[in-house]
């Protein structure tokens, strides 16, 4: 199957976790139909020792977009909540035995649901996908600046491939591509 | 893999026995170059015109109006920079929307460096409208180049009506009819199409071996510049094997093309039939009627098509899809998304491809795992609302 992981082969072809549960503590969904990919996800989570309990999940994506999700839900089972808020696209990656750098959207689109569900569960507004539209860069996929320069801090990426392939900003018409190389810049020069 | 059943013919095809066999010799002993002025280049040389001859005949040509390139992307290039350098007066052209890159991203580059260029679109069957086509040609439009039959759905355009336009407007014009030669009858004799493009491994030639159709006294300047091969039209020493085997599969599809249309129409309408009876919301894309017999492209709702592929590929079974994971692009298909097909449907659709080389076995072993994986799929999508 292509460059796919023994892991993440087995993740999707026998994915865990998969469905919709009753009372969810929390339900939410990241990604659309326009992206090509999105997910849903649903945490149980115990209020006395805040530990997610059960989580459970829906993707409509390609084979590491359903893997991805796969393994996410089997990580955070049994976590607190400010344990799991530490997982991040890399450690799915990780856990997963390796993505290919094409896929790796991904993982993130598994850390975004998770961090919305946690935020949401907090009470807390979880920012990224409300930014105001002046700061979408990519309008094809919708991804805006903050996020890109989230996600290149946090995997120190270095090229404008790498930013599409962690966050598909450039990946639709690429008429952005410019811009992107822009942020990257700037942010490669504040790490000196 | 046990069971290989490959149903992705519009990607590449499998080299036909009789083809291996006739490059073999030239593999080994026969290794001239056709140039040269030994008896070996000689005995080369003679193959490159006897192959020459067997291509002429497949599409009704003159052997002299064949050109061999490299693959199907350098006839399009050829064609389409070769026609604009002929007449640099002349800076628009005409196209659509649904052409493979080799036609689409070629034309996008040439409107970045300048030229002016009408991009057509298609209505949902995925057919042109004749009228507007017929009103985008303009005095300076130096050339017309639109698709034979389309990669993704098969739709195949009225190429012979939109060639007779062209010629009265005084226009060039191109077809890239890679993926209609062998599948469909090509007739230059009864046609005014004056470039068309044909690519070997489409049908059971090896990769690398590509044709251009030049029609008589057509004014074209070369793409490849160099040496004086192909009487001075494509500098560069000939692929030898690569041009012998592409003359024995023309000379194969002309001897069976008739019995192979029936029989490969029989296998994709059971599969099509199968399809429509065992799995519900599906859409089956592109006008039915105008259809290669080989091509079948459906969707399935509240999926995704890569995820269908891999599925598929774990039975053995290899199709294609012309969305977004496995295109190097993330946007789904250009030819779905002008023919205004929903995003849903787009992300999930999968390419059937058939050749001779099908059986109905495979058909039906293919339909009978095919319905599984789409509920499977649709079990864990949160759009599919059953």
């Amino acid at each position: 199957m292509w460059q796919y992981s023994e892991k993440v082969k087995d993740h999707f072809l026998n994915p865990r976790n998969v469905g919709v549960m009753d009372n969810p503590t929390v339900d939410v969904e990241v990604g659309s139909l326009v992206c090509g990919d999105a997910l849903r996800l649903q945490l149980k989570i115990d209020p006395q020792t805040q530990k997610i309990i059960d989580a459970r999940f829906q993707t409509f994506g390609c084979g590491s977009a359903i893997a991805s999700a796969s393994a996410l839900t089997e990580m955070v089972i049994g976590k607190t909540i400010d344990e799991a808020i530490k997982v991040t696209n890399k450690d799915i990656i990780e856990y997963l035995g390796g993505l290919p750098q094409e896929k790796i959207h991904c993982s993130v689109m598994g850390e975004d649901a998770l961090h919305k569900a946690i935020h949401k569960y907090k009470g807390i507004p979880y920012k990224e996908e409300e930014d105001d539209h002046t700061a979408i860069i990519c309008k094809c996929f919708a991804v805006s600046e903050k996020k890109i320069r989230r996600v290149i801090r946090q995997n120190n990426l270095e090229t404008v491939m790498d930013v599409t392939n962690y966050t598909k900003a450039g990946g639709g018409c690429g008429s952005c591509l410019p811009e992107i190389e822009d942020i990257l810049k700037q942010e490669l020069s504040k790490n000196g | 893999m046990d069971r290989v059943i490959y149903l992705d013919n519009n990607a590449t095809t499998k080299v036909a026995e009789e083809v291996r066999d006739a490059i073999l010799p030239f593999l080994n002993d026969k290794y001239g170059n056709p140039s040269s002025m030994h008896y070996i280049g000689a005995e080369a040389a003679s193959a490159v015109e006897n192959a020459r001859e067997q291509v002429a005949s497949l599409i009704n040509a003159d052997p002299l109006e064949i050109v061999f390139t490299g693959c199907g992307t350098e006839s399009d290039n050829f064609a389409i920079q070769g026609i604009l350098k002929a007449y640099p007066q002349k800076r628009h052209i005409v196209t659509t929307k649904v052409e493979h890159p080799a036609v689409l991203e070629q034309c996008k580059e040439l409107k970045r460096l300048g030229y002016n260029v009408t991009f057509l679109g298609v209505d949902e069957n995925g057919l042109l409208d004749i009228e507007e086509y017929k009103n985008s040609i303009r005095d300076d439009t130096a050339i017309v180049s639109i698709m034979w039959a389309n990669n993704e759905t098969g739709v195949i355009f009225p190429v012979k009506e939109l060639a007779d336009i062209a010629k009265k407007r005084g226009t060039i014009f191109h077809t890239d009819a890679i993926q209609a030669a062998s599948k469909i009858t090509i007739d230059m004799s009864s046609n005014s199409i004056d470039l068309l493009s044909i690519s070997g491994h489409k049908f059971h030639a090896p990769k690398g071996i590509g044709v251009l159709y030049i029609r008589k006294d057509t004014k074209i300047r070369n793409l490849l510049i160099g040496g004086h091969q192909e009487r001075g039209r494509r500098a560069g020493t000939e692929n030898l094997t690569g041009i012998v085997g592409i003359g024995e599969a023309c000379k194969l599809a002309k001897q069976n093309m008739n019995e192979e249309i029936i029989y490969i129409t029989k296998l994709r309408d059971r599969l099509q039939q199968g399809i429509l009876q065992k799995i519900p919301k599906v859409r089956i894309n592109g006008a039915l009627d105008k259809r290669l017999p080989n091509t079948l492209n459906v969707s399935f709702e509240g999926v995704e098509g890569e995820s269908v592929l891999l599925l598929l590929s774990e039975d053995g079974i290899c199709a294609s899809t012309g969305s977004a994971c496995t295109s190097g692009s993330l946007e789904p298909s250009h030819v779905l998304k002008t023919m205004k097909i929903s995003e849903m449907l787009a992300f999930g659709v999968i390419r059937f491809s058939l050749s001779r080389y099908n059986t109905e076995e495979e058909i039906d072993y293919t339909l009978s795992v095919l319905p599984g994986i789409i509920e499977k799929l649709r079990k864990i999508s949160p759009y599919w609302k059953g």
